[in-house]
């Protein structure tokens, strides 16, 4: 397992392997909205924990089509479901590794951007939390998502239609820490969904990906 | 006799036939009759006047809208435990006509809402869910669309219709809770008060029998719309089967 | 152990391709399968190395006991020969690639980016895989494609040293391996299609 995620980790790392192209997605979009909307701090300060987790989230599905398209194009997947390793854990290292390379340098910085977006004071911090507990449920759903259209061309407009309504609970408890704790209002509920829902995410939807990823390799 | 013998792709589509054109005659019956009496022989409505009389299509739509999901979850359910293709062909004939349910919830509602609220749209809990509800089922007819090899197509809507709906949970009661406070529940006319058993408003009660013929009738054309297009699902799909036959003979 | 198939049917694109077919793969042993395009072969190594599940029949033997080469090889090409291979060894949890640079002539090539390599030698390093699997069963679906003579010759030997350790090889290929080995031709079980008036389940 640990020879997969460090195998995974390296390709990303290596030229070609896409790293860094959700982060600088994530500026650009964050660029974009006070072009868009306007430049008055008050706008700026209350939209910015939404844009920030809305940009993140974008980013993390830009990425998913390369998840696990590369590996089936390469035949490296066959090989993998014939090999010792479960395809449940499988999948688990492949969220892991799309975790620590689009979804953690995201958290780290998204309180940069957020300065860029006038993000209020006690915000920075909720906004951290709530995208440190958020990312790793968006990798494993979009997992889940890139598992079902693997072995389709072309199947990352689909992927995204499939997987944004997957998307939406982790959105809304997401963003309402990030906008409840920049206002200093209570956000226990909320966290707590948040918490719950990528939990939750982790222990059971690997199962769901590796079930549907065989039905694809079949 | 058991039930699972209507699984036979062609046994399916001979019972069905068979019982097709009561259950549009039925189905027109009843809404025709609900409809009228509805529109006509009842009258308007205190606070609201005769907007309310959407209702008549407004809560079978919305009902159905559901009840559609809930179905293509039990049949995608019993596709994946028994392996019945007729099973996997209904989900996939009930995801569009849930779609145009959740098409029409949504636009009824909104045409109801203008006078109402002053506005075609709200972001008020219940309509977000089901603006939701409609993504879900892009999604779902979308992945169908898109997998050539039918089984596989079965299979993998099978667990997208699985996840999604506990997704789709999961967002009702967070947006329940995104726009709590916002928006009290009492602006929404709510569909409970008018079916409910509360017999104390006789305001309600006028409007409940003939709301229950829409209902009746709008089931009706959801079981009779659901088997026709099954019929036409397994049709298509032993076209499919023979083209692919005669391919591997040449 | 040995590789038993009883009675197999398998379909490809819900059409069933072969139907009634049985054998036995002991330890040590190779066996050749033979058969035109389009007959199922790559079917039936999918399928007995339980990437897909059959209509009909059994396959027992299989579990856990398949180093499977398709028709890719699963090379990655960023990195390195050494890396790709050290990857699967650990994946299959054996260790050492030495002697599967030897056999297929790679340690010149160890430190290369495996992009930067000729069609015939990433095939050698896909075919030098099954070396650091460890497992007994070779399943070979089209091994030689792209490799020159003397390569085959090298993938040959391999195959050999591979069975005389007591492993067995289940080949696809149209080419002479010069192998001692049975031969076993697809044709006969070609699937009949069943009678078009039983229109069941199957939609056949």
């Amino acid at each position: 397992m640990i020879a997969l995620l460090s195998r995974d980790l390296r390709l990303a790392l290596r030229a070609g392997g896409g790293f860094g192209l959700g982060l600088a997605f994530f500026l650009i979009l964050t660029v974009m909205v006070p072009l868009s909307v306007g430049p008055q701090p008050a706008l700026l300060s209350s939209i910015a924990p939404g844009v920030l987790w809305l940009g993140a989230l974008l980013a993390c599905l830009l990425s998913l089509d390369r998840l696990l398209a590369l590996d089936w194009e390469d035949g490296s997947l066959d090989l993998l479901a014939t090999a010792p390793l479960p395809l449940e854990s499988v999948v688990s290292i492949k969220a892991l590794a799309h975790w620590i390379t689009t979804g953690l340098p995201l958290v780290l910085a998204a309180p940069v951007l957020g300065v860029l977006l006038n993000l209020p004071v006690p915000g920075f911090k909720w906004v951290v939390i709530s995208l440190l507990l958020g990312t790793p449920a968006l990798s494993v759903i979009g997992t889940f998502g890139a598992a079902l259209t693997v072995g389709l061309k072309r199947g990352g407009l689909l992927m995204s239609l499939l997987v944004m309504p997957l998307y939406l609970p982790t959105l809304i408890f997401g963003a309402e820490v990030a906008r409840r704790g920049a206002i200093g209002m209570d956000i226990q509920t909320p966290l707590l969904m948040l918490a719950g829902i990528s939990a939750a995410s982790i222990a059971l939807l690997p199962f769901a990906s590796a079930a549907v990823l065989r039905i694809n390799l079949r | 006799m058991s039930i699972w013998e209507y699984a036979n792709p062609k046994k399916f589509i001979t019972s069905t036939e068979r019982v097709l054109p009561a259950l549009w005659a039925a189905s027109a019956v009843c809404i025709g009759v609900g409809l009228i009496w509805g529109f006509f022989f009842t009258g308007d409505e205190a606070r609201q006047g005769s907007t309310v009389k959407i209702i008549y299509l407004h809560v079978p739509a919305a009902m159905l809208a559901i009840n559609a999901w809930v179905m293509m979850l039990a049949t995608s359910l019993v596709w994946l435990v028994r392996r019945h293709h007729v099973s996997a062909l209904a989900a996939r004939a009930a995801a569009p006509v849930g779609m145009v349910m959740t098409l029409i919830a949504l636009v009824t509602g909104a045409i109801w809402g203008q006078p109402m609220w002053g506005t075609w749209w709200v972001w008020d809990p219940r309509l977000t869910s089901f603006l939701i509800l409609f993504l879900f089922y892009l999604g779902y007819i979308a992945l169908w669309e898109a997998i050539e090899d039918p089984d596989t197509a079965a299979d993998l809507t099978s667990f997208l219709c699985l996840v999604g709906s506990v997704f789709a949970l999961l967002s009702r009661y967070a947006v329940n809770f995104w726009n709590q406070g916002l928006h009290q529940g009492a602006s929404i006319f709510r569909a409970e008060a008018v079916i409910g058993t509360d017999t104390e408003e006789k305001v309600s009660n006028i409007f409940f029998y003939p709301l229950l013929l829409c209902i009746v009738g709008f089931v009706l054309l959801f079981v009779a719309l659901v088997f026709y297009r099954t019929g036409t699902e397994i049709r298509a799909r032993r076209i499919k089967a023979l083209i692919a036959r005669e391919r591997v003979e040449a | 152990m040995s590789l038993v198939i009883t009675d197999l049917c398998i379909a490809r694109g819900g059409i069933p391709v072969l139907d009634g077919l049985s054998f036995t793969l002991e330890p040590g042993q190779a066996l050749i399968l033979r058969g035109p395009n389009g007959i199922g072969k790559t079917t039936l190594l999918r399928t007995i190395a339980r990437l897909q599940p059959p209509v009909s029949g059994r396959v027992e033997g299989s579990e856990d006991m398949i180093a499977y080469a398709g028709h890719s090889d699963g090379i990655k090409a960023t990195l390195t020969v050494a890396e790709n291979l050290i990857f699967w060894a650990s994946v299959f949890g054996t260790e050492g690639i030495s002697n599967a640079l030897k056999s297929f002539d790679l340690e010149l090539l160890r430190d290369r980016p495996a992009g930067e390599l000729s069609a015939g030698q990433k095939r050698r390093l896909g075919l030098s895989r099954l070396l650091v699997t460890g497992r007994p069963i070779w399943v070979l679906d089209e091994p030689t494609v792209s490799l020159d003579v003397k390569s085959v010759a090298m993938f040959a030997a391999a195959v050999r040293t591979h069975l005389e350790e007591g492993g067995s090889a289940l080949i696809a290929t149209h080419i002479d391996l010069d192998l001692d080995c049975a031969v076993l031709e697809m044709g006969p079980f070609k699937a009949k299609l069943p009678a078009i008036e039983d229109f069941d389940g199957g939609f056949l």
